[in-house]
C-alpha cells in the first residue's frame, strides 16, 4: 500500500506519501497563487524522500474542496491524471474533513467545532463537526454539508464552537479565536481517506464548487504590443 | 525511444477546447478534442470558468480516447508537451498540471510550449518539414499575428499583430450585428457566398500612408466593426431591409484584403518565399482563395493546414513537442508556470 495524497484547496500546496500505517514523506508549500508550479515538484520530492518511484504508488487521494476553483482544479487534475497514467484508483476527500481530522488528532478541539476556509469574495467555505474517539482512534464526524456563506452568517450559527482553518484568521472579530490548523495537510487527508476506505466508503472525485460559474464571457485584452492575448481558436 | 522516432503526446487547454494529440516524429497519429463551445454560445463568448470546469472533466476521457484511437499506451510515450501560454490563465493551468502529472507518473520529459508557435508547427504533420524561414499569419478569435519563423523550435519573431480586436473577434461581433449565431466565422462565410463583396466599401484599417509607416504589419479591426454596425443601423433606421449577404461579403472582403495584403508584403520585404496561415479564421473560404491568388502572383508558396488543424487542438502541441525532441532541445522544468501572456517570441517555457 502506497497512497499519494494531494490537496490544493487552501493556501498550501500539500502532498504526502502514506504506506497505510504511517506518513513516509510530506511537502507543504504556502503559495496561494502558484499551485501549478509546486504540485509536480512536490510529488517527485516526496517520492525521492521515501525512496520510491511513481510506479510504486498504489492509490491516490485528493482533496475535492471546497476551495478557490483555480487552485482546486490543479490538485484534482494532477490526481486524476496520475491515477489514470498508473492505472490505480483515485479517491476524493472533502478538504474540510482533512482540516477537521487534524484538529481532532492534535487535540486542538473537543466536542463540536466548525471548519472555515477562505472562499474569497468575503465569504468562507465551512462545515460543522463533532470530535469523536472510536476505538481510541480520533476522528471528526461531519454534521453539516459543506457550504459557502458570509462569515456573519456562520457566526450566527457558531453557538460557542471553536473555528478551525484560515477563515477565523481572516475574520477574527466574527469567527475568532482560531483553533487548530490553518491549511490542509496532505498527511491528514491521507488519514481521512484510509479511514473511509477501511469502512468501505466510496470516495467519488467530484469537485465541490458550491458556486455556479460567473457567466460573463471573456473579453480578450487589447494588446498594444506584440504579446497577443489569446481567446478562442 | 520507440521505433526510432519520438512518440509525443500534446495537451492544449488555452481556451475552450480540451485537445490531446499524439505524434510520432512528424506523423500525426490522433487528434482528440472535447469542446465546450456549445456551453459558451448562449453567452456570445467564452466564459473562462465554464471552460476551466470543462477541461477538468474532459481531461482523462480525452487522454483515454486519444490513446485508444491511436493504438498507443501511455507507457510507450517518449515525451509530453503542453501549451503553457498564452491563453486563459485558469484554463491553461488545468492542461499544464495534467501534463506535469503525466510526465511524473510516466517518468518522461516535459516540454511547455507556446500556443502560437504550435499553430505554426502543426503544418509539419500536414505538409511535411517547415521551410525555413516561413512567414506565418495566425488569425483567430484571440490572435491576429504576422510571425517570421526562422526555426519554430526556438526562433519566432513578431512582425506585427492586431492593435485592437482579433480578426475572429470581429467576425463574432459582426455576426451578432447581423443576427447570426456565435461563433460568427462560419456563418459570415456562408452568408457572404450569397452576397456581393464590392457592394459596400468598408474601411481597411492601418493601410494608409502614415499607418503603413508606424503599423506596417499590424492590424486593426475595431474601426471596421464599428463601420459595419453604423451601416446596418442606418439601414434599419430608414426602414429598409438589411442585405445580410452583401454586408457579410463586403465585411469579409475588407478583413481578408488587409490580412493577405500585409502577409504578402511581409514575405516580400523579408525575402521569405513561404507563407503559412493558421488559426480558426484560416477556415474562411475567401481568405484561402485570396491568399492563394496573391501568393501565386507573388511567387510565394502557400501552406494552410486542413480546418481541423487550424483551430486549437492537441496535435499542434504534440507536433511542436516532437520537433523539440527531434532537434535535441532541453526539456522544461517541472516547476514551469502557466503564463497567460506568454510572449510569442518565447517558444518554450
Ligand atoms: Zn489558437
Amino acid at each position: 500500500m502506497l497512497l499519494l495524497a494531494i490537496d490544493t484547496s487552501t493556501s498550501a500546496i500539500a502532498v504526502a506519501l502514506h504506506d497505510g500505517r504511517r506518513v513516509l514523506a510530506e511537502r507543504s508549500t504556502i503559495d496561494a497563487r502558484h499551485h501549478t508550479e509546486h504540485v509536480a515538484p512536490s510529488i517527485t520530492a516526496v517520492l525521492d524522500d521515501a525512496g520510491h518511484s511513481a510506479a510504486d504508488v498504489t492509490a491516490v487521494a485528493v482533496g475535492v474542496g471546497p476551495g478557490p476553483f483555480t487552485g482546486l482544479r490543479v490538485g484534482m487534475v494532477t490526481a486524476t491524471v496520475f491515477g489514470h497514467a498508473r492505472g490505480i484508483p483515485v479517491h476524493g476527500v472533502c478538504s474540510l474533513d482533512a482540516l477537521a481530522h487534524e484538529a481532532v488528532a492534535t487535540g486542538a478541539v473537543q466536542g463540536e467545532f466548525v471548519v472555515a476556509t477562505d472562499a474569497r469574495r468575503k465569504e468562507v467555505y465551512w462545515a460543522r463537526y463533532a470530535a469523536e474517539a472510536a476505538d481510541g482512534a480520533p476522528r471528526a464526524r461531519r454534521l453539516t454539508d459543506p457550504a459557502v456563506d458570509y462569515p456573519a452568517t456562520v457566526a450566527e450559527q457558531l453557538d460557542g464552537a471553536p473555528v478551525v482553518g484560515r477563515g477565523a484568521v481572516l475574520y477574527p472579530e466574527l469567527l475568532g479565536p482560531q483553533a487548530g490548523p490553518l491549511d490542509v495537510s496532505a498527511a491528514h487527508l491521507a488519514a481521512v481517506a484510509l479511514q473511509a476506505l477501511g469502512e468501505g466508503a466510496a470516495l467519488p472525485v467530484e469537485p465541490l464548487y458550491l458556486r455556479r460559474p460567473d457567466a460573463a464571457p471573456s473579453h480578450p485584452r487589447k494588446p498594444v504590443t506584440q504579446a497577443a492575448p489569446h481567446g478562442r481558436a | 525511444m520507440s521505433a526510432d522516432l519520438p512518440l509525443v503526446l500534446g495537451i492544449e487547454t488555452s481556451c475552450d477546447e480540451t485537445g490531446v494529440g499524439i505524434v510520432r516524429g512528424e506523423e500525426l497519429l490522433v487528434d482528440a478534442i472535447a469542446s465546450s463551445v456549445d456551453e459558451h454560445a448562449r453567452f456570445g463568448g467564452v466564459v473562462p470558468e465554464v471552460a476551466s470546469r470543462a477541461h477538468l472533466e474532459a481531461m482523462v476521457p480525452t487522454l483515454e480516447r486519444a490513446c485508444t484511437q491511436a493504438g498507443v499506451r501511455l507507457a510507450d510515450l517518449d515525451a509530453i508537451s503542453v501549451t503553457s501560454g498564452p491563453g486563459l490563465a485558469g484554463a491553461l493551468m488545468v492542461g499544464v498540471a495534467a501534463a506535469k502529472s503525466l510526465a511524473v507518473a510516466l517518468g518522461v520529459p516535459l516540454y511547455g510550449v507556446n500556443h502560437l508557435a504550435s499553430h505554426v508547427a502543426v503544418d509539419i504533420v500536414e505538409h511535411g518539414p517547415l521551410p525555413e524561414p516561413t512567414l506565418a499569419l495566425l488569425v483567430s478569435g484571440g490572435h491576429s499575428s504576422l510571425l517570421l519563423v526562422p526555426d519554430v523550435t526556438h526562433d519566432v519573431q513578431s512582425l506585427g499583430s492586431s492593435i485592437d480586436d482579433a480578426a475572429g473577434e470581429a467576425f463574432d461581433k459582426v455576426a451578432r450585428v447581423l443576427g447570426l449565431p456565435f461563433p460568427g466565422g462560419p456563418h459570415i462565410d456562408r452568408a457572404a457566398r450569397e452576397g456581393d463583396s464590392v457592394a459596400i466599401d468598408f474601411p481597411r484599417g492601418l493601410t494608409s500612408g502614415r499607418d503603413m509607416e508606424r503599423h506596417r504589419f499590424d492590424f486593426s479591426f475595431s474601426g471596421l466593426k464599428t463601420a459595419v454596425a453604423r451601416w446596418v443601423e442606418a439601414r434599419e433606421r430608414s426602414g429598409e431591409p438589411v442585405p445580410v449577404g452583401d454586408v457579410a461579403a463586403s465585411f469579409q472582403e475588407a478583413v481578408v484584403d488587409v490580412l493577405t495584403r500585409k502577409a504578402v508584403l511581409a514575405c516580400r520585404e523579408n525575402g521569405v518565399e513561404h507563407l503559412q496561415i493558421g488559426g480558426g479564421v484560416a477556415a474562411n473560404s475567401r481568405l484561402r482563395a485570396m491568399a492563394q491568388e496573391r501568393c501565386d502572383a507573388a511567387g510565394i508558396s502557400l501552406r494552410v493546414p486542413r480546418p481541423g488543424l487550424c483551430t486549437d487542438n492537441g496535435a499542434m502541441v504534440a507536433a511542436l513537442g516532437a520537433q523539440m525532441v527531434l532537434k535535441g532541445r532541453a526539456p522544461s522544468e517541472l516547476s514551469l508556470p502557466a503564463d497567460s501572456s506568454m510572449p510569442v517570441t518565447a517558444v518554450q517555457a
